[in-house]
């Protein structure tokens, strides 16, 4: 079968929009792609503002910078912006630029719904981002929204949080519905699941995650509504409910969640580490099964979250060894990584430095998540800085190091332009330094009993925090480098290739197409054997 | 696979007035349930002018995907996304009432008896020493902030009140008698459409929905009932909360089922729909199917069990 694309276009030209209204009414998968990770790469630079606020005030214990209850909006906005505004949306411009191209496809399954998928984000964030700025402020209950401190304590801007967070649900249902289909439904003729790109098999796992949890965050955030304003008592143990019920619908929405700011990751550093070391991944299937276990058994595990909440000690054991269960196949995928580059004619342009960075520091995350699903030992970690320290890690050099490599790895195929080497490795360096700087001493806080979300803390972690400030401020303002490098690249440069990388092109069909690809990327579906 | 193209559409004003439609959407909900006790707020106007954005948008949306289809713009390929589109759809919504079923779970089997001193967990009995767990929940552990119901919807409690007769009665009979029978009903609705029978089609879609409105209407009934002579309320504590919340969502999404059907029906008696291009009508009875599936699932655990 041959699938040519059609466009309805009465000027006869084939080619985006002229004028700005392009980026408002458009339904091409590159457009929207392009609009997804603009977002997020400006509110990571709000979010990242959010952290250094955090930052300038903990540089000394006491309290000098800001109030303690705006210093709870900032932790709580950081995390929620970079969760929701940054890695997911991240992920999703990133699958609307590549999955077409890497299955063959003309354009995105259901174009108009993907571009109401993207455009509903600014509004809820928007939304979330003006709260801070109403008189009562804004959520400044923690990124997790623990009841009751996001009911019965709550400002009464929490109802603005309630729906945002319906909207971007609804926005993470219909893109995923959007990827799902299109994967399911428009792969090339001969492209065969177990052919498909590993990006492509993260992404349908991850949608599939999507569906399957975010409808429990908007019933979640459902309950609260209704206990704060029409008098339910789901999370009120006067009325026979329980707070900690709270905490089981959340997080059994938040866990599959944390694979889903992960398996995209692992898809793009595949495709990275395969190309610079010059041969296929080693253990291609064995990477598909364990993307796949790991998503089942996400939905099983999400109580290590709370173990000091107080479960039967059945339940505690359950969650405990389920989740260690998860450190099996994500050693498969770090072992896969290292065999691939086993023996390869290995290059390290930037790509394949932060791909290298992320398989190293996204495992030393891996090792403190076990260490926290010991339950004893989480007794002791639980709510410190280890934690953070934990999370932080496989977040900022696991999914944030991943979307910074594939933007490096794709970026002259989606301009044409080639960036600037020089430029790309000492970004990754100051990065790479930095992010260590930031992080690593939170561990040693944390074990020393250090809380989280305090605006202040006991004197003697004081030179542990001016370290990580300082480390934290070098790491945000290296960013800005990024920024420059990417509308650098995207402004010229030396001409890209189709190819783009040596090799590349037996790799994947994104690099059959020109660089930059074709408005509609596959016109003709192209045969895969 | 015919050679026809994928067709993706130029451009659209569609997707970005909807985004805007929920930005009002977020503002005049939040505002509205913000300003519950202020007499003199306006702020349900704007979830007013949000209900008209959306019917508007969703009219325009649906027309140009119809046009297109009749246009014999949509091929073979296209027409299997909008299969898969709706299927996952259904599953996302199928994953909104888990988290629901899941609270009630929860609730039932560990935090009432905890909270009456069961288990592991007697300590958190200290609260409220006197509590006695038991399901219904009639007498809350704080009766002066949550007062309890005075009856509740089980069908043990209309056995024992009235004997069969009491069964007879009993509300969700036969609101369960009109769903299932209303499932029957549009299947066989679709059969007359497949065979090319478009009187069988019209009458039997007919018939479900007056099923569907009638399920609505004893609802209603069961919701006066509550609130009028049961002392059955949101706020009597975790029973009304769950009870209302379950199938209060259930009837929400009855009546957005047969609103679709509805649509199917005005859509079919204006001509739309062949023997074998018809999802629209079958993605409708898709979403029939489902609510009926999990009116089953209600009668089971918050009825009966």
């Amino acid at each position: 079968m041959s699938t040519v694309v059609e466009t309805r276009d009465h000027d006869g030209h084939h080619g985006p929009a002229k004028g700005f209204t392009r980026w408002l009414f458009t339904t091409n998968h590159k457009d929207i792609g392009t609009l997804y990770l603009w977002m997020s790469f400006i509110m990571l630079f709000v979010g990242g503002a959010m952290a250094m606020v955090i930052r300038a005030e903990l540089f000394q214990p006491g309290l000098q910078i800001v109030q303690p209850e705006f210093f709870n909006q900032m932790t709580t906005n950081h995390g929620l912006i970079m969760v929701f505004g940054v890695i997911m949306p991240a992920f999703v411009g990133f699958a609307n630029w590549m999955i077409p191209m890497q299955i063959g496809a003309p354009d995105m399954a259901l174009p108009r719904l993907n571009n109401l998928s993207f455009w509903l984000l600014p509004m809820a964030f928007g939304i979330l981002v003006s709260t801070l700025f109403m008189p009562e402020g804004g959520p400044n209950f923690g990124w997790t929204f623990y009841a009751p401190l996001s009911t019965t304590y709550a400002p009464s801007t929490v109802n603005f949080f309630i729906f945002s967070v319906h909207v971007m649900g609804i926005s993470s249902i219909l893109g995923s519905i959007n990827i799902i289909t299109t994967i399911l439904n428009m792969r090339a003729p001969g492209m065969t699941l177990m052919k498909m790109p590993l990006f492509v098999w993260g992404w349908l796992i991850t949608a599939y995650l999507l569906i399957a949890v975010m409808p429990v965050l908007a019933g979640v955030v459902t309950m609260m509504l209704m206990d704060i304003n029409f008098g339910t008592s789901f999370f009120n143990a006067a009325g026979g409910g329980d707070p900690v019920l709270f905490q089981h619908v959340f997080w059994f929405f938040g866990h599959p969640e944390v694979y889903i700011m992960i398996l995209p990751a692992f898809g793009i550093v595949s495709h990275i580490i395969e190309t610079f070391s010059r041969k296929p991944i080693f253990g291609y299937s064995s990477m598909v099964y364990a993307m796949a276990s790991i998503a089942i058994l996400s939905f099983v595990v999400w109580a290590h979250h709370m173990f000091t909440v107080g479960m039967p000690l059945a339940g505690e054991l359950f969650f405990m060894y389920a989740t260690m269960l998860i450190a099996i196949p994500t050693g498969v995928k770090v072992f896969n990584w290292v065999a691939t580059m086993f023996r390869g004619s290995l290059t390290f342009e930037t790509p394949m430095l932060f791909s290298i960075g992320f398989v190293t520091l996204f495992t030393i995350g891996g090792f403190s998540g076990l260490m926290l699903a010991i339950v004893p030992a989480d007794f002791q970690y639980h709510d410190t800085y280890f934690v953070v320290a934990h999370f932080h890690y496989v977040l900022v050099p696991g999914s944030l190091f991943a979307l910074m490599a594939g933007a490096y790895f794709w970026l002259p195929k989606w301009t044409g332009n080639m960036y600037d080497e020089t430029l790309g490795k000492l970004h990754f360096w100051l990065t790479f330094i930095s992010v260590n700087i930031t992080f690593f001493p939170m561990h040693f806080v944390g074990l020393a009993g250090m809380p989280r979300r305090y605006p202040d803390y006991a004197l003697q972690f004081a030179d542990f925090n001016a370290m990580i400030s300082v480390g934290a401020f070098m790491f945000g303002i290296t960013q800005l480098l990024f920024l420059f490098i990417v509308i650098k690249t995207i402004r010229g440069g030396k001409k890209a290739t189709p190819e783009v990388w040596e090799g590349a092109g037996d790799l994947g069909l994104e690099w059959t197409l020109s660089s930059p690809p074709p408005h509609h990327s596959f016109t003709v579906q192209p045969q895969v054997k | 696979m015919s050679d026809q193209p994928y067709y993706v559409p130029e451009s659209s004003k569609l997707p970005f007035m909807m985004a805007i439609t929920m930005l009002v959407f977020i503002i005049g909900s939040a505002q509205t349930v913000i300003n519950l006790d202020n007499p003199d707020s306006n702020a349900y106007l704007i979830l007013v002018a949000f209900f008209m954005m959306w019917w508007t948008v969703m009219f325009f949306w649906f027309r140009q995907v119809i046009q297109e289809n009749h246009a014999g713009l949509n091929n073979p390929m296209l027409k299997d996304s909008y299969v898969f589109g709706m299927a996952w759809f259904i599953f996302s919504e199928v994953m909104f009432f888990f988290a629901f079923f899941f609270a009630l779970a929860y609730i039932r089997n560990f935090a009432v008896p905890w909270l009456g001193g069961e288990g592991e967990k007697a300590i958190s009995n200290i609260l409220w020493p006197g509590f006695e767990a038991s399901w219904p929940l009639m007498i809350t552990p704080d009766q002066a902030i949550f007062e309890g119901p005075k009856e509740d919807m089980s069908l043990g409690t209309a056995y024992s009140h009235g004997g069969l007769a009491g069964v007879l009665g009993w509300l969700p009979l036969w609101n369960t008698v009109f769903l299932l029978t209303s499932s029957l009903t549009v299947h066989i609705a679709h059969l007359g459409l497949k065979n090319g029978n478009r009187n069988q089609f019209n009458i039997w879609l007919g018939l479900t929905l007056v099923l569907g409105y009638m399920f609505v209407i004893v609802q209603g009934i069961e919701y006066y009932e509550a609130y009028s002579h049961m002392g059955l309320t949101l706020n009597t504590g975790i029973y009304g909360t769950t009870f209302f919340m379950l199938t209060g969502f259930h009837g929400f999404h009855v009546c957005l089922g047969a609103i679709i059907l509805t649509i199917m029906l005005l859509r079919s008696l204006k001509g739309h729909f062949t023997a074998d291009d018809h999802f629209g009508f079958e993605a409708g009875s898709w979403y029939w199917h489902f609510v009926d599936v999990v009116w089953v699932c209600l009668v089971a655990f918050v009825y009966v069990m």
